[in-house]
């Protein structure tokens, strides 16, 4: 199987030192997150994670089965790109006389559609947000003109064909499960999944 | 009081008006409301209100001061594999909690229910590098299944009602509690203890899906060649009498697991041996002949499967597991059953057809009388004058009849004990299967006693392991467990020193341990013994160690150079498994 772009959402609870179990599990396979990202989520007290890595699907199936055992993790799922609208968002410090003095790079951030956050005598903080690519390309610009600092952050994804946490989490708080509760999602999908 | 009589639920009720008590009677209150009546621990500054309390409850815990804290969780697993209940053991901050690792991550990997109690400094110097201050929770992430740091007294019924509830469900597992000094010495308003049984974001085990079962009935009643791979899961899921019915009604050859052994007794006439790198010849040749293969609480790891991708590449794969996470994880499967076996191993055997697989049955007995031929009638019955360690086995065998709990530790004569040795019972099997920790059988022995005081238990050690925890001899001369402990030395690190001989042409890197005399060590603590190294005195010293009413070591001296066959060599396909 060929090595992707893949996007790991958990929905976990919100407890100390649960990031560092999550990590683990990537670090013992020498696997790198290249981007991670922790927020509440829809549901009021559940914690999504948002983590990005590049591996092949047998891998992501494996890790995510390894995630959900975490007992402070409620679901994992995992999505290619296609799958999720995703976004990252990155600052840029910029000397401010190349802004001024320079047409090319005042074209190329309204080009990038970045927004002034602050301006000062010595430099000006623009914002962009979009995908890896387009922030990547607009660093390489920058850089050419004395881009002073530049920060991007963890991606964060909505999945397309989600209905969301609410009903799931309904199911997991019974104490008597349903049959259609969760956990059978995969077993229910492995047609999908495998080539007998 | 017997340690297997369960401690009276009294303080299990909610209480409507509170007590104040401390952080660290609340511990001892949950300890009973758990049922538990036998702690492995060692005290130290950090855990002392908790030992305090302690005082005032030894007529209801008995603790079992052990010489490591390391003795200390491979004696609260031996517990928690002969008992079948919850091992515990509580340790100190710092040193004394990171001696609990090793334990840890053997439990982790064979899935023992254990809790352990760690004493932690005062919550107001944590990351202060304090005195015998560690990140505990941090360094035991990955080797328990869950850990929790508690640092307010009120947190801790509850913390201990889901530690124990975590550890004995669904897939067991070794769970730690850290507490704060200044939690366990906290007053606080106590409202009784409730017992955990549901934490939303864990679900110990799925429903088993019906037309799962179907497709695995239909599957095994079309099956020419069936064959049944079994491990622990039959005997953590406590479906021994389940899974009998279910290979007895389909009569389907089945091979065990290192930890699958004593599930179904040794002599039953469908059990064709075990599996793996140093298994019977029989099911690991089979395997890759058999056109279904049922794997019930297994979960093929590399020393059963050998080279991955030539194991049972023909076969249709049945996999039953209560860990969703071990499912596909090493072997592609056909049919998922996914679920307690307890549940599902009945809803299977209704579905079964009794099929007559007598003939496939006399393939594997004839491959057996090949191995008994090359291998085990030598092992057994040696010519030479050197002693075997497969001829002390069945000697032992002999004279237990197989009722016997035995434990082992790690290596050669771990190896030849799950060969040879005959087991009659379910749980009388204890050897540290995944981890491979030299070490375990001594400790393991002393909580495997503990678990089941009224049964015989030997400890099967050889000259390398028994060094490693040799103090805990100081434990059993101080509580009096009926250890026997075998020693099998043949002056070697035996299972380093065959590998070195096979694959490194034989040149012999630091193998060559010496012993100390190991029968003055054990009558320096009291413990008699002594020690053998001609066969004629072999059955009479095995009598007087069954017979003698206490602890006893016995030292046979066996040949040095033996090396353990069959063997899948690493790297090879189990079909390709050597015989000599």
């Amino acid at each position: 199987m060929e090595k992707q772009e893949y996007t790991i959402t958990l929905y976990t609870e919100n407890s100390i030192g649960l990031i560092g179990r999550i990590s683990t599990i990537f670090s013992r396979r020498k696997i790198n997150i290249e981007s991670l990202n922790t927020s509440p989520s829809e549901v009021e007290g559940i914690h999504r994670f948002t983590i990005v890595i590049t591996e092949a699907e047998d891998v992501l199936r494996k890790l995510c089965r390894q995630l959900e055992k975490q007992i402070d993790i409620l679901k994992a799922y995992y999505n290619t790109n296609d799958e999720v609208i995703w976004q990252e968002q990155a600052l840029y410090k910029v000397p401010a006389d190349v802004v001024n003095e320079k047409v090319y790079v005042e074209r190329l951030l309204r080009q990038y559609g970045a927004n002034v956050v602050v301006i000062r005598n010595d430099y000006i903080v623009f914002e962009t947000a979009g995908h890896r690519e387009e922030i990547d390309k607009l660093t390489e610009e920058l850089t050419k003109y004395g881009l002073i600092e530049f920060v991007r952050g963890a991606r964060i994804a909505i999945i397309k064909d989600s209905a969301g946490f609410h009903s799931k989490l309904v199911q997991f708080e019974a104490q008597e499960p349903s049959i259609e509760i969760v956990e059978n999602e995969y077993l229910d999908k492995r047609d999908d999944v495998f080539t007998m | 009081m017997s340690t297997l009589e369960i401690t009276e639920n009294k303080a299990a009720a909610k209480q409507e008006t509170p007590t104040q008590i401390s952080g660290s009677k609340a511990v001892m209150e949950a300890l009973l409301s758990e049922g538990v009546d036998t702690v492995f621990g060692y005290p130290g500054g950090a855990i002392m209100p908790i030992y305090d309390a302690l005082y005032d409850y030894t007529d209801r815990l008995k603790h079992i001061l052990v010489r490591h804290e390391q003795g200390g969780i491979h004696a609260a697993q031996g517990y928690a594999r002969t008992s079948g209940r919850t091992g515990v053991v509580f340790a100190t901050s710092g040193p004394g909690a990171t001696n609990l690792v090793t334990g840890l991550a053997d439990a982790m990997i064979d899935s023992n229910p254990i809790v352990c109690i760690t004493g932690q400094v005062f919550a107001s110097l944590l990351g202060t590098d304090a005195f015998q201050e560690t990140d505990v929770i941090n360094i035991t992430a990955p080797v328990t299944k869950w850990n929790y740091q508690v640092t307010d007294a009120t947190e801790i019924p509850a913390a201990l009602a889901k530690a124990f509830y975590i550890a004995s469900t669904g897939r067991p597992g070794p769970v730690l509690i850290d507490i704060t000094k200044n939690a366990q010495i906290q007053l606080f308003d106590y409202f009784g203890y409730e017992k955990c049984n549901h934490v939303r974001s864990y679900r110990p085990a799925p429903q088993v899906r019906k037309e799962y079962i179907e497709q695995a009935a239909e599957l095994i009643n079309n099956a020419k060649k069936p064959f049944v791979l079994f491990g622990q899961g039959i005997i953590l899921g406590k479906a021994e009498e389940e899974f009998k019915a279910f290979i007895e009604k389909t009569g389907i050859p089945s091979a065990a697991t290192v930890m699958g052994l004593s599930a179904l007794p040794t002599d039953h006439k469908l059990h064709v041996g075990m599996l793996g790198m140093h298994g019977n010849y029989a099911p690991n040749v089979m395997t890759n002949e058999c056109d279904v293969l049922i794997a019930i609480g297994m979960r093929f790891d590399d020393r059963v499967t050998g080279r991955l991708d030539k194991y049972a590449k023909q076969a249709k794969v049945i996999h039953l597991d209560i860990d969703p996470a071990e499912i596909d994880k090493n072997v592609q499967t056909t049919v998922p059953v996914w679920g307690d076996c307890k549940e599902s191993l009945p809803m299977l055997t209704e579905l079964v057809k009794a099929v007559d697989h007598s003939a496939w049955l006399a393939q594997f007995r004839e491959l057996e009388k090949e191995e008994i031929k090359e291998v085990i009638t030598d092992e057994l019955h040696p010519k030479t004058d050197i002693m075997t360690m497969g001829e002390v086995i069945n000697v032992l065998n002999e004279l237990t009849g197989g009722d016997a709990i035995i434990t082992t530790d790690v290596g050669q004569h771990q190896m030849v004990t799950c060969r040879y040795a005959k087991f009659n019972k379910s749980k009388s099997n204890v050897t540290s299967g995944g981890l491979g920790t030299m070490g375990f059988g001594l400790p393991a022995a002393i909580g495997a006693w503990y678990g089941a005081p009224e049964k015989t238990v030997v400890a099967i050690i050889g000259d390398g392991g028994i060094q490693m925890t040799i103090q805990e001899l100081g434990t059993i001369m101080q509580f009096g467990a009926k250890v026997k402990i075998m020693i099998l030395n043949n002056e070697f690190l035996g299972m380093v020193r065959q590998w070195q001989q096979l694959f490194h042409d034989k040149r012999y890197s630091f193998v060559n341990i010496t012993s100390p005399d190991f029968v003055a060590v054990a009558k320096g603590y009291y413990i008699d013994g002594q020690k053998i190294s001609e066969r004629k005195d072999l059955r009479n010293a095995l009598q007087t160690m069954l017979d003698h009413d206490g602890a006893y070591l016995l030292e046979v001296m066996v040949g040095k150079e033996n090396n353990v066959f069959p063997m899948v060599a690493q790297g090879t396909s189990v079909s390709e498994i050597r015989l000599k």
